[in-house]
């Protein structure tokens, strides 16, 4: 702040408090006495002149002697910085340092052991969930169960791999899905057969005309990324499509708006919002969902 | 409203305008309650938003907040200030054609608010949602506002200015400063209803809480207590308790208030100076802000008997009780380890409605009471058990609501600072959510409550202006003195 405009608070912040101050001591009067009306009659309305009430004075006095106290303790008169050095960004820099320190010791022995080892430990559970419900439950549910655009996460069917490795890769960077629109290529009858065909991988029932025109199709655009065999590829992201476990919806209406449209997947990085402790816990938590896990606490604290 | 009956045209002053916005405040104030209550309804059981982009809480609720306080408190505040100032300066208004433009240009606006906040347009600023069309619109109308009410009072008949008139003139002047500043904004081309801020950042946000806070203090605190220093003394036929104190604490009250926006914004990116300086300026207010509160009080020494048969003067007392309850909780809230609790709690709209329902509407609804008849030529509503009933209604509704949101807003503080041993945190934001719900469904109920008030007093207002002229209140003496 530059000192003129340091000095234009100064002389405003004191002008105010000074006239509030002397506002209240020139209209004192202590003596309560024979109290009169002013004389002035509005509409018939009257006015006594009672002195100020004596418990109320004290009071604004108060206010202003403690609004002087804290202007001079922290900051607030422009650049002066207050007597003890308070600033609200270094408040929250020594909190963080104590909860570091008080919590960082306890997290860390766990660092040291890996995910499979850790993923059934109560503790772990615990804290997982804690962590997991704070910043992953918004889009995965509290249960880990997914939702729409949100792949279920207890279900053992992984996009990017289950492996410890794997998810602790997709929570400390993120990952980005980009499912290509097909419209302007397959045209609405392209689009429609290759529907179907993804229908008759999942044992439901299809045209059958339009099953073999649609293998072609998916041979021919699809199969790149989610393999001849359709059963998807982890390092691609690309999902395996014939264990009937759809992101956006498996009936034909969501199969046909997947196809014309194309899909986003977008997961955050938290390598950034989480500490590294925090995000070993959060994968051997995660990893504990397939592995015989519940996502709810055992038993409620 | 056309006049149906010239025997209601006053001799003197211009009654046509206030009869309009006193009817009008009834109308605004159920149709805003409703919403409200629709809305608090949605918090508890979200079906109520029907799947549709216009019922959702998004558009609702910015309708919600302009219709209470824009259209109801604007309502009441324009009729009561504008009969006020005819009868403390004993002079007719300065323009009937003028008064016509404010009535109906401000109803214009309304409508278009009615219209615009559903479908959608907003300039996201909180209580300064309208865009930009609108904006000018406003602006428009409170000038011709501004001219009708101080050309009255420079043509007034007595030497001195009551201090009702302080209060109403610091609204005015305060409001318009406020509107033009907060509402700085460019659209991209004029074809279209979406603008954009001229201010960024921090320095917006500031602006937005300046605008915010003074939209408490100018438009629902100096304005109605305006209101208050006609209709407690009158209704009370006291003297006003202390002329001195109504100085101190009028000049005190709108110095300090302008300075109290930071407390919106503690914790933020706004500086620690400012967030310093608007703390202890809104904890300085607090003793301005109860100078109103004891004068309307103190005002009833010698006439505390007549609040066990006027209920509408009790309406106007308790009215000042949630004043000072709710002048003393902000100070307390803008304290930053408090804040540090109270903050983006329901704790805040608890605090908000002790002010909007305890004070603005109480205070409103005895005032309306006690101007119909006068504006119809009536010696009295056509049922005070109503108005009593009605007085009930009122106290209990709102004390379900800030009750519910006491428990709610420390509840929920309480649970998103808890830690566990292992430094992580008890609580989701969804289990605070769940335990939020019962005190959501109270509320729907104290909200109900208040809401079915205002019904029982459209129809006791409708039945008063139906009755016959046999009752017609002889003219004031002052009236008839200056006619």
């Amino acid at each position: 702040m530059t000192s003129f405009w340091s000095a234009w608070i100064i002389i405003l912040t004191s002008a105010q408090i000074i006239l509030a101050a002397w506002l209240l001591f020139a209209n004192r009067k202590k003596t309560s006495g024979d109290v009169q009306t002013t004389g002035h009659s509005y509409d018939g309305l009257e006015e006594f002149d009672n002195p100020l009430p004596a418990w109320w004075f004290q009071m604004f006095v108060l206010t202003i002697i403690f609004a002087i106290g804290y202007l001079i303790i922290y900051p607030g008169m422009g650049s002066w910085k207050g007597v003890i050095g308070w600033t609200s960004v270094g408040q929250y820099e020594e909190r963080v340092a104590v909860a570091d320190e008080k919590y960082r010791a306890m997290r860390d022995r766990y660092l040291a052991l890996p995910v499979e080892e850790i993923a059934h430990d109560p503790k772990v559970r615990k804290m997982g969930q804690r962590i997991f419900g704070n910043n992953c439950a918004t889009c995965h549910g509290s249960d880990a169960g997914g939702a729409y655009g949100f792949p279920n996460l207890s279900d053992n069917d992984w996009l990017y791999g289950g492996t410890p490795e794997a998810i602790k890769t997709t929570l400390n960077h993120g990952r980005r899905a980009a499912m290509p629109a097909w419209q302007a290529i397959l045209g609405d009858t392209g689009i429609d057969e290759t529907v179907h065909y993804l229908m008759s991988l999942n044992g439901r029932e299809a045209d059958a005309s339009k099953v073999a025109a649609g293998e072609k199709h998916f041979q021919s655009y699809c199969s790149a990324c989610h393999g001849a065999n359709a059963m998807g590829n982890q390092m691609m992201g690309a999902p395996n499509l014939t264990n009937g476990i759809w992101l956006y919806g498996g009936s034909e209406q969501q199969l046909t708006q997947t196809l014309r449209n194309g899909r986003n997947g977008n997961m955050p990085a938290f390598g950034d919002i989480l500490s590294e402790d925090k995000i070993h816990i959060l994968t051997a938590w995660v990893y504990g969902l397939s592995h015989g896990e519940s996502a709810q606490l055992a038993v409620t604290q | 409203m056309s006049e149906v009956n010239s025997a209601l045209e006053h001799p003197l002053y211009n009654y046509k305008v206030v009869r309009q916005f006193a009817i009008m405040t009834v109308v605004w104030g159920i149709v805003g309650m409703f919403v409200g209550v629709w809305i608090a309804a949605q918090l508890a059981w979200p079906a109520l938003n029907f799947d549709l982009p216009w019922t959702s809480f998004g558009r609702l609720r910015p309708l919600h907040t302009n219709a209470v306080i824009f259209a109801f408190g604007g309502c009441a505040l324009m009729g009561t200030s504008l009969y006020i100032v005819q009868r403390t300066t004993q002079t007719r208004l300065l323009s009937d054609g003028l008064a016509a433009a404010v009535f109906w240009g401000w109803q214009l606006v309304i409508v278009l608010a009615a219209v615009t906040l559903p479908m959608g347009y907003t300039t996201t600023k909180e209580y300064a949602e309208l865009e930009w069309p609108i904006d000018i619109l406003i602006a428009l109308v409170w000038v011709a506002y501004a001219v009708l009410f101080f050309g009255t009072l420079m043509k007034r008949k007595v030497s001195h200015i009551y201090v009702a008139n302080w209060f109403f003139g610091a609204f005015i002047i305060t409001v318009a400063v406020l509107h033009l500043v907060n509402s700085a904004e460019l659209p991209p081309s004029l074809t279209m209803m979406k603008s954009y801020s001229v201010y960024a950042g921090t320095v917006d946000a500031m602006i937005q809480w300046w605008y915010g806070h003074n939209a408490v203090g100018f438009f629902l605190t100096a304005g109605f207590l305006g209101m208050m220093y006609y209709f407690v003394p009158k209704q009370a036929e006291r003297p006003v308790y202390s002329y001195r104190l109504s100085i101190v604490h009028f000049w005190a009250l709108i110095a300090i208030y302008i300075w109290a926006g930071p407390h919106h914004l503690h914790y933020t990116a706004l500086p620690d100076w400012a967030q310093s300086l608007g703390m202890v300026m809104s904890l300085i207010l607090l003793a301005p802000s109860w100078g109103g509160m004891i004068n309307g009080i103190m005002t009833l020494s010698g006439a505390w008997e007549k609040l066990r048969h006027d209920p509408i003067l009790r309406f106007l007392v308790v009215s000042l009780s949630f004043y000072g309850m709710s002048t003393f909780e902000g100070p307390m809230m803008s304290i930053k380890t408090v804040n540090a609790l109270s903050h983006y709690t329901d704790w805040t709209i608890g605090h908000v409605h002790s002010g909007a329902l305890g004070w603005v509407a109480m205070i409103s609804i005895g005032a309306v009471y006690h101007l119909i008849p006068h504006l119809y030529g009536k010696n009295g509503m056509y049922s005070t058990p109503l108005v009593n009933l009605h007085f009930w209604m009122s106290t209990i509704g709102t004390v379900l609501y800030i009750a519910s949101m006491w428990v709610n807003g420390i509840m929920q503080g309480l649970m998103w600072r808890a830690y566990n041993e292992d430094g992580t945190l008890t609580y989701t934001f969804v289990e605070s959510v769940v335990a939020s719900h019962p005190g959501y469904v109270v509320r729907v109920l104290g909200g109900a409550i208040f809401l079915g008030g205002m019904l029982l007093m459209a129809y006791n207002v409708y039945m008063t202006t139906r009755r016959g002229v046999e009752d017609s209140i002889p003219a004031p003496q002052t009236a008839a003195a200056a006619a």
